[in-house]
């Protein structure tokens, strides 16, 4: 559909639904096409339009195997199956509210420097996230993310087609991948995400590691999904996230910076294409272009999708490429 | 037995779907039986009905009774839920559950104040009428259970 808009007939076309990271997972999918020679750039496009009406099922959510064992029982699929892994977080290692709301601040404060971001201009604290409408306990309003229309698009290239564009290169540098589950039931252990593989895979083929990096990008659908990725992801022991957010200054002129558009959680939800907002911002911010909210420095990013309740995971790592 | 389906002016909550691996498991529901999947080739039993075995891919399963006693692994209590079946209900507890036999299920947690389900909180099965020919599993507060 869209190469016939664009006029374009492709050697290559293909479909990734990996709900959350399956903008990351088109990253790695459209490199390896290129790299076994089938095309020399790949043209990747997310855009969504949600069913604004409260209730409605998006088509990007469809009837699984395993929804009958829980829209029985009232499961709203992403907003109580994230509420069980924070409820359990907090049972097991003592993650306070006050922690995971600080999350949402820090990005709220990235937002506040983006004027693209749909929480541009409204700061918040985190008493105004903790007396936010709980939604699915421990779960408030403000830890959730917002729901918008939007779309986002990238173009992966071979080396010498990208080194030919006006814009400042970005190179895929290291890629992880890891999906394990449909149903909540399934995943042994609802605190520990694939994110531990894919990051680990991502990590190793780029020969790099966490204290390497930075600026974070990682898939923020709920304040408690950061916590769990910065775990996973080896920024901190597993279980110590709560205290690890609340320590770190999470903003772009922090010592951590992390989704310094705002994340999904003050930027925005289109969709698929929220989940492209981490890559673009990670590109934004190695090319330099992160205006009043660029990192400086900026060499290396990691990149995180998530998509399902923790299930998808692909972790990429960018490097600015005219180095 | 749970009492929710009979309060006025709660609608029942939705007729569970139909699916041919789930029939038993809905059937034994309606007799208040629970019985969760089993594998008579690696005697593992698995939960949500699946048309074979996960472990070894057997494809001819049976289920079979379990105690309907176990911990709850973790809860929420939801309190918006745009579904009409659910609007009425809220707040209310979605649990996972960890049978005393080793397999988790998703569940509700039902004749209790909501806040007063732990993460930890010992629970036994109950069966929630929905109409003639269905009944759902849930569960109550169980604080002897050990």
């Amino acid at each position: 559909m869209v190469a016939d808009q664009l006029g374009v007939r492709p050697s290559y076309c293909d479909v990734v639904d990996l709900g959350g990271a399956t903008a990351t997972g088109m990253i790695w999918r459209a490199a390896a096409a290129i790299d076994a020679g089938v095309c020399r750039a790949v043209l990747c496009v997310l855009a969504e339009a949600p069913d604004p009406r409260p209730g409605v099922r998006s088509p990007t959510w469809p009837a699984l195997p395993n929804a009958q064992w829980e829209r029985t029982y009232g499961s709203l699929g992403p907003n109580s199956g994230y509420a069980l892994a924070a409820a359990r977080h907090a049972h097991l290692y003592g993650t306070t509210d006050e922690q995971r709301a600080k999350v949402a601040v820090d990005q709220r404060t990235n937002a506040c420097a983006n004027p693209e971001s749909l929480f541009f201009g409204r700061p918040i604290t985190v008493d105004d996230v903790l007396t936010s409408p709980l939604i699915c306990d421990p779960l408030h309003l403000l830890e959730i993310v917002m729901p918008c229309f939007g779309a986002t698009a990238f173009v992966v290239a071979r080396g010498d087609v990208a080194r030919a564009s006006t814009n400042v290169p970005v190179r895929l540098r290291g890629f992880g991948e890891q999906v394990s589950h449909s149903s909540l039931v399934s995943m042994p252990d609802i605190t520990r995400t694939p994110i531990v593989e894919s990051s680990r895979r991502a990590y190793e083929t780029a020969g790099v590691g966490p204290g390497d990096i930075d600026v974070l990008s990682l898939y923020d659908c709920y304040t408690i999904t950061v916590i769990l990725s910065l775990e996973d992801a080896g920024f901190c022991a597993k279980g110590e996230g709560g205290p690890f957010v609340a320590d770190h200054d999470l903003t772009y002129a922090g010592d951590l910076p992390c989704n310094t558009h705002g994340g999904q959680l003050s930027y925005g939800q289109a969709g698929l294409a929220g989940g492209a907002s981490h890559v673009t911002e990670a590109v934004l911010q190695l090319r330099g272009e992160g205006g009043a909210r660029q990192v400086p420095d900026c060499g290396l990013a990691l990149v995180n999708g998530n998509g399902g309740i923790l299930a998808e995971q692909c972790t990429l790592v960018l490097e600015r490429g005219d180095a | 037995m749970s009492g929710s389906a009979e309060v006025e002016g709660i609608p029942p909550r939705p007729v569970p779907e139909s699916s041919p691996y789930g029939e038993p498991y809905w059937a034994a529901a309606v007799d208040g039986r629970l019985v969760i999947q089993h594998c008579p080739r690696c005697d593992r039993l698995q939960h949500f009905p699946r048309p074979w075995c996960t472990a070894c891919l057997h494809d001819e399963l049976d289920f079979v009774d379990v105690s309907g006693r176990g911990t709850v692994y973790s809860c929420t209590v939801v309190r918006r839920n745009p579904n009409p079946a659910f609007a009425t209900r809220v707040p209310y507890v979605l649990a996972l559950v960890d049978l005393d036999e080793g397999v988790r299920m998703m569940s509700n947690v039902v004749d209790c104040a909501p806040e007063a389900v732990t993460v930890g909180a010992r629970v036994r099965v109950c069966f929630e009428t929905v109409d003639d020919t269905h009944a759902v599993p849930c569960f109550t507060l169980d604080p002897e259970g050990t």
